[in-house]
């Protein structure tokens, strides 16, 4: 099998709402493996550019790539279930059960069930929860960092090729938040799977990201790896720096 | 009292359960579809809520006299009740059932889309699912209300419990009244007890 070179393209993306520039055309590439971090303040269009990779927004000009194919070019359910997402959030059902939860991307594109209930049961050990202890609970009985948790294992179920997450430890205490930024390095270093991370955070940014991209009123201000960002001179950088 | 009035509250009564049932069937199967398809429309919640609230003010007796002129729908008996019945439960079941779609945790249907739920998905396994305790009190609150309602339609000739009490008044006979007031009030507590036992049975959250 050979893996395509880019795992992901944005090609002279803008996007408009009314004469609001929220993205302006915005070019980057990404190889399969990395994570980049789209770092900005509110409002910089980040958000924005995450949700054109599953076809939640679409450009109003220029072409999102996944894979080989232009987001116009897929279906986009298909699209979706190959794409993890977790978001601030978290989003899980109310109504499911953790494991119901988890299985929701496996079950929707048919897998038989022997093979969910160990996926299940093997991605709830990863993210660090005992499933006999929470295969059967509701998500309103769990704590806000084992609710994300659980997020990211139902991202992980379906083996996507690419993971997206929008702010997913944003809302929790510093302690957790540590945690789970640890418990997403170590599942990067297994399982390499191209990853988008949206933040705030610098110091998020920095410890998980393999690049940063700098987002600024829709623009990308500058693309580099991490140590390269600490050097970065623009005043949008330095800004974010200061935080430090 | 005679066995012959027994007799009597035990045929109007059923003849009373058997008005409703109709109705709330048939505002049911307009109502939720109609709700769904307003979530989806948004264009069309001004015609559709205005025509149901607007059905809803008319006082019930008018309404009954209203529909007895019109053609197909309209005349003495029955189906005119049914026609105006089925008028009145609509609103609440149209609008609990849009409020409790709409009501659906944004985050939540958010990742039902990201996941890769088709619209249909979408809308059976989660959003019903969810809705369903509002929808469900919205058609409590409407059968409650139409139990009595129906005791109008008894004035253009529908049946019901309703009969015992126009004659009541026109013969000012305080047992004919109760003897339709008194079941009619008893079906509606029934009405509400069945109702809050689902709720019970399926809440989930």
């Amino acid at each position: 099998m050979n893996t395509p070179a880019t795992a992901l393209e944005f090609r002279d993306v803008s996007y408009r709402i009314a004469d609001n520039r929220i993205l302006d055309r915005l070019s980057f590439r990404l190889e399969p493996g990395r994570t980049l971090v789209l770092l900005g303040r509110s409002g910089s269009g980040k958000t924005t550019a995450l949700k054109m990779l599953n076809g939640l927004l679409e450009p109003t000009s220029g072409q999102v790539f996944v894979g080989e194919r232009a987001t116009g070019d897929w279906d986009l359910i298909e699209l979706r279930r190959s794409i993890g997402y977790v978001i601030q959030e978290v989003g899980l059902f109310p109504h499911f059960t953790i494991g119901e939860n988890v299985a929701l991307v496996p079950r929707l594109k048919g897998w038989p069930a022997a093979r969910i209930q160990s996926r299940v049961a093997e991605l709830l050990h990863q993210v660090g929860l005992d499933p006999g202890n929470f295969l059967h609970r509701y998500p309103r009985q769990l704590s806000g960092g084992q609710r994300q948790r659980v997020g990211v294992a139902r991202a992980l179920a379906a083996e996507p090729k690419l993971l997206l997450f929008d702010e997913p430890f944003g809302a929790l205490d510093p302690v957790t938040r540590l945690e789970l930024q640890d418990q997403f390095l170590e599942l990067r270093e297994r399982l390499s799977i191209t990853s988008i991370f949206v933040t705030h955070d610098v110091r998020e940014a920095l410890r998980l990201g393999t690049e940063i991209a700098l987002l600024h009123r829709g623009r990308l201000e500058i693309l580099a790896t991490a140590a390269d960002f600490l050097k970065s001179t623009g005043e949008e950088a330095r800004a974010f720096l200061s935080t430090l | 009292m005679s066995p012959f009035l027994w007799q009597e509250i035990a045929r109007l009564t059923g003849e009373h359960v058997v008005l409703v049932l109709v109705s709330m069937l048939i505002a049911a199967a307009l109502g939720l579809p109609a709700g769904i398809l307003l979530t989806r429309r948004p264009s069309f919640r001004p015609a559709l809520l205005g025509f149901a609230n607007v059905m809803q003010t008319i006082p019930s007796l008018a309404l009954f006299g209203f529909l007895i002129p019109i053609p197909f729908i309209g005349g003495i008996g029955k189906r005119t009740a049914i026609v105006a019945l089925v008028l009145y439960a609509l609103l609440p079941i149209l609008r609990n059932t849009l409020t409790g779609i709409l009501g659906v945790e944004p985050a939540v249907r958010e990742s039902a889309i990201a996941m890769g739920m088709t619209g249909r998905q979408l809308l059976w396994q989660v959003e019903l699912p969810l809705a369903a305790p509002t929808i469900l009190a919205g058609v409590r609150i409407a059968t409650v209300t139409t139990i009595g309602t129906a005791a109008i339609a008894a004035a253009i000739g529908g049946g019901g419990l309703g009969v015992f009490i126009f004659r009541g008044i026109a013969t000012v006979d305080t047992v004919q009244i109760l003897a339709g007031a008194i079941p009619a009030a008893l079906l509606a507590l029934l009405a509400e007890g069945g109702f809050s036992w689902i709720e019970r049975r399926f809440s989930v959250s």
